[in-house]
C-alpha cells in the first residue's frame, strides 16, 4: 500500500499541470461546500448567541393571552391570578435546570417619568427585589443598588439603566436626581449596565424586532413600592437563571408549568374554563425562551441551506467527471508502462490496485486543498458581508471522506480497463 | 527439459480476416541453453517470443515451461506468475519507467513478488553493482546513456533469478561497443546458468549464441543447435 501511494504521488507529480486542473474539480466542489456549511454555522451561532448571550442565560416567564404578552395596564388583574407565592418560588428555585430566581412586576410602555421638563417614552418600569440585577445579569455602573432595609422601608428609590440614565440626564451625574414617576418623587441611587458587552449583528428589520424587543429604557424600583404607583396585589414575573444555555428551554417550560399549576379557578371568571376558547382567550403563564426562538429562526434558513449544499454537490459531481477523464486518458497515456509491468510480473489486480490508489490519492489531495480553499473563502465572505463563520470539523472530516470516495467511483473504471490491457498491445505501442 | 513447444499454432483473428502466423512450431530447449531466433519482419519471430515468454498464448497445441503447461485456456493469473517467478525481459527500447531511480527500476519485480524492502534494496543495489552501475543508482533513466539504461533494464530482467531471460532486439537501440557489452554479459548470465533467448536481425549479435533458429513464415526452416556445438 505504502508502495502504491509512491508511485501515485510519482504519477501525479510527473504530470503536475494534468493533475492541477483535474483536482480543480474536486477543489471547487469541496471548497464549495465548506464555505457555505461554516457560513451557516456561523451565522446560527450568530442568530444564538444575539438571542441567548443578550440574556445571560435568563429565561423569562411572565402572562400571556392568545400568544401576546398580557399588559396588567389595559387588562386589569385576570381572574385567578395572584402574586407568586413563596411555595411556589421554592418549587421553580429547586428545579435542577434552575440556579437562581426572582420575581418582579411589569409595565410596559410607560410615558409618564419627568426630569425637568424631559419626558421618557415607551420606558419599561420593574418592580423588583433585591435579588433581580444579580439573576438578570446587571451590574453597577455609577451608586448603588437595593438594600434589603430599602426594601423593607418603601423609600422612594430607582435604579436606572444606562439608556433611561442617558435619555434623562445626558452625560450628567444620575445618582442623587429626583425624577417624577406618575407624580410621585424618586430619587435614583444609581446606574446598572448588562455585565456582558454584547451587541447583537443586526442586518435587517427582522433583526431588529428579534433582538431589540427588551432594548427600550428600564427603569427599576423596590417592588414593595410598587403598589403606591400600580395596583396591589398584581401578578408577578418570573426571571429564571438557567444553569446552562442547554438548559434554558428545560427551566423554562418546567416553571411555566409550575406557575400555570398555581393558578386558582375561578368559577363563573371569563373564559378560564371554556376549553374550546381557552387557548385565545385565558391568561397563562408562558416562558420566553430565546433558545427555542433561535432554534426556530434556524429551521426556517434549512431549505435555503439545502438547496447550497446541493449545489456545491453537483459542482462535486462534475468534478468527479473531470477526474475519470483524466484516469481515462492516463490509462491510454502509460499503456506501455502498464504493458511493462504486466510483462514483468504484476497481477492485474495489482494494476487496478495502482490506478485506483492513484485516483484516491488526486481527489484526496483535491479534497484536502478543498476544505483549506473553503475555510479562506468563508473567512473572506464573513469579512466582507460583516457575518460570521464556524468551522465545523465533522462536515470538514465528511468532505474529505467523500472527496476520497469520488476518486474510488471516478478512478474504478479507467482502473479495470488498464489492468485488462494486453501486455503484447501495451508493449507494441512505442 | 526446460522448454517443450507441441505443435503450436497461433493466428490472429482480425475482423473477418483469420490470419495464421505460427504454424505447426515443434522446439525444444534445455536448461543452460543460448539460442537466438532469426528471421525476416512478419516471420512470426515476436509472435514466438510472446508465447514463450507467457505473454500470449498459442491457439492450439502444447507449451511446457519447467513442467507447467500452458494452452490458450490458462488464465491471466497463472501467466503472470510465471513471468514474475521464471522469466525476465530485456526489451530493445528498454521500457523504464521514466521518474523513477534505477533502483526503483530494478527493485520492481520484487515488489510485486512481495519482498520485505529492505531486502529488496539489498538485492537492487547488488545486481546494479553487478551491471557497473553502483554509481548510477538513484539516477532516472533520462540520464542515463543507452548502453547505461539497457543494463538497468537487465539487472531487472534477472533480480528474480529467473530460469529464462528472454531478450527482444536487445542491441537494436545502442551502438556496437555498448552491444557489445550486452553481449558479454548475457554470456556471463548463461555460463552461470540463466538460459538465454534472444531475437535478432544482426547475424554478428545471433553468433554469440549457440544455437541459432531460423524461422520464416512461422515455420522453423533451420535450428543451428548442432553447428555452434
Amino acid at each position: 500500500m505504502g508502495e502504491n501511494i509512491k508511485m501515485a504521488f510519482r504519477g501525479i507529480k510527473t504530470h503536475k499541470l494534468r493533475s492541477a486542473l483535474t483536482m480543480l474539480g474536486v477543489i471547487i466542489g469541496i471548497a464549495a461546500i465548506i464555505a457555505i456549511v461554516s457560513s451557516i454555522k456561523g451565522t446560527n451561532e450568530q442568530i444564538k448567541r444575539n438571542l441567548v448571550g443578550s440574556g445571560n442565560n435568563t429565561v423569562e416567564v411572565g402572562l400571556s393571552q392568545g400568544g401576546m404578552e398580557y399588559e396588567v395596564e389595559y387588562g386589569g388583574i385576570p381572574a385567578g391570578i395572584r402574586p407568586v407565592d413563596e411555595e411556589t418560588k421554592k418549587a421553580i428555585m429547586d428545579l435542577s435546570s434552575v440556579e437562581n430566581v426572582s420575581l418582579y412586576k411589569k409595565r410596559s410602555y410607560q410615558n409618564n417619568i419627568f426630569y425637568m421638563g424631559q419626558q421618557t417614552s415607551g420606558a419599561s418600569i420593574y418592580g423588583v427585589d433585591a435579588d433581580y440585577f444579580a439573576v438578570a445579569g446587571l451590574c453597577i455602573k455609577e451608586g448603588r443598588l437595593f438594600s434589603k432595609s430599602d426594601l423593607q422601608k418603601n423609600v422612594k428609590i430607582a435604579v436606572l439603566d444606562e439608556a433611561m440614565a442617558k435619555g434623562l440626564f445626558g452625560t450628567e451625574k444620575a445618582a442623587g436626581k429626583v425624577i417624577d414617576i406618575k407624580g410621585e418623587p424618586f430619587t435614583v441611587v444609581g446606574v446598572v449596565k448588562n455585565i456582558s458587552t454584547f451587541e447583537p449583528v443586526i442586518e435587517n428589520l427582522q433583526d431588529y424586532e428579534t433582538y431589540m424587543n427588551d432594548g427600550q429604557a428600564r427603569i427599576f424600583i423596590p417592588i414593595t413600592i410598587w403598589p403606591v404607583l400600580y395596583i396591589y396585589d398584581e401578578p408577578e414575573n418570573v426571571l429564571i437563571k438557567a444553569v446552562s444555555t442547554d438548559s434554558m428551554t428545560n427551566a423554562g417550560r418546567d416553571a411555566q408549568e409550575i406557575l400555570n399549576a398555581s393558578i386558582k379557578e375561578v368559577p363563573g371568571s371569563g373564559g378560564m374554563q371554556e376549553g374550546s376558547e381557552e387557548g385565545s382567550s385565558s391568561v397563562k403563564y408562558k416562558a420566553n425562551d430565546v433558545l427555542e426562538i433561535a432554534n426556530r429562526l434556524q429551521e426556517t434558513s434549512r431549505s435555503t441551506n439545502i438547496l447550497l449544499i446541493a449545489v456545491a454537490a453537483i459542482s462535486l459531481l462534475v468534478g468527479a467527471i473531470g477526474v475519470a477523464n483524466i484516469m481515462l486518458v492516463s490509462v491510454t497515456e502509460r499503456t506501455t508502462e502498464i504493458g511493462l509491468k504486466k510483462a514483468i510480473g504484476a497481477k492485474k489486480t495489482v494494476i487496478r490496485r495502482q490506478f485506483l490508489t492513484e485516483a484516491v490519492v488526486l481527489t484526496a489531495m483535491g479534497g484536502i486543498l478543498g476544505v483549506i480553499i473553503g475555510i479562506i473563502v468563508a473567512r473572506v465572505m464573513a469579512a466582507v458581508m460583516q457575518t460570521n463563520m464556524a468551522l465545523d470539523i465533522p462536515w470538514m472530516i465528511l468532505a474529505f471522506a467523500i472527496s476520497m470516495g469520488v476518486g474510488i467511483v471516478a478512478g474504478i473504471g479507467p482502473a479495470i480497463k488498464a489492468s485488462n490491457l494486453n501486455p503484447i498491445e501495451a508493449l507494441r505501442r512505442e | 527439459m526446460l522448454i517443450e513447444l507441441r505443435h503450436i499454432f497461433k493466428d490472429y483473428i482480425n475482423e473477418k480476416m483469420v490470419t495464421p502466423v505460427l504454424k505447426d512450431i515443434n522446439l525444444t530447449v534445455e536448461e543452460g541453453d543460448y539460442v537466438a531466433i532469426m528471421g525476416p519482419s512478419g516471420s512470426g519471430k515476436t509472435t514466438l517470443m510472446n508465447i514463450l515468454g507467457c505473454l500470449d498464448t498459442p491457439t492450439s497445441g502444447e507449451y511446457i515451461l519447467d513442467g507447467t503447461e500452458i494452452t490458450g485456456d490458462s488464465s491471466d493469473e497463472l501467466l503472470s506468475d510465471l513471468r514474475l517467478n521464471k522469466l525476465g525481459f530485456v526489451f530493445q527500447t528498454f521500457n523504464l519507467l521514466p521518474n523513477t531511480s534505477s533502483l526503483e527500476n530494478v527493485e520492481l519485480p520484487l515488489v510485486y513478488a512481495g519482498i520485505p524492502k529492505e531486502e529488496r534494496r539489498k538485492r537492487a543495489a547488488a545486481a546494479l553493482e553487478r551491471m557497473g552501475l553502483d554509481d548510477k543508482t538513484g539516477n532516472n533513466p533520462g540520464e542515463l546513456s543507452g548502453g547505461q539504461k539497457q543494463r538497468v533494464a537487465i539487472a531487472r530482467a534477472i533480480i528474480n533469478d529467473p530460469r529464462i531471460l528472454l531478450a527482444d532486439e536487445p542491441t537494436g537501440a545502442l551502438d556496437s561497443e555498448s552491444g557489445e557489452s550486452v553481449m558479454e554479459l548475457f554470456k556471463e548470465l548463461n555460463e552461470e546458468g540463466v538460459t538465454v533467448i534472444m531475437i535478432t536481425h544482426d547475424a554478428d549479435i545471433a553468433a554469440h549464441a549457440k544455437r541459432v533458429i531460423h524461422l520464416k513464415d512461422g515455420i522453423i526452416r533451420g535450428d543451428g543447435g548442432e553447428c555452434s556445438e
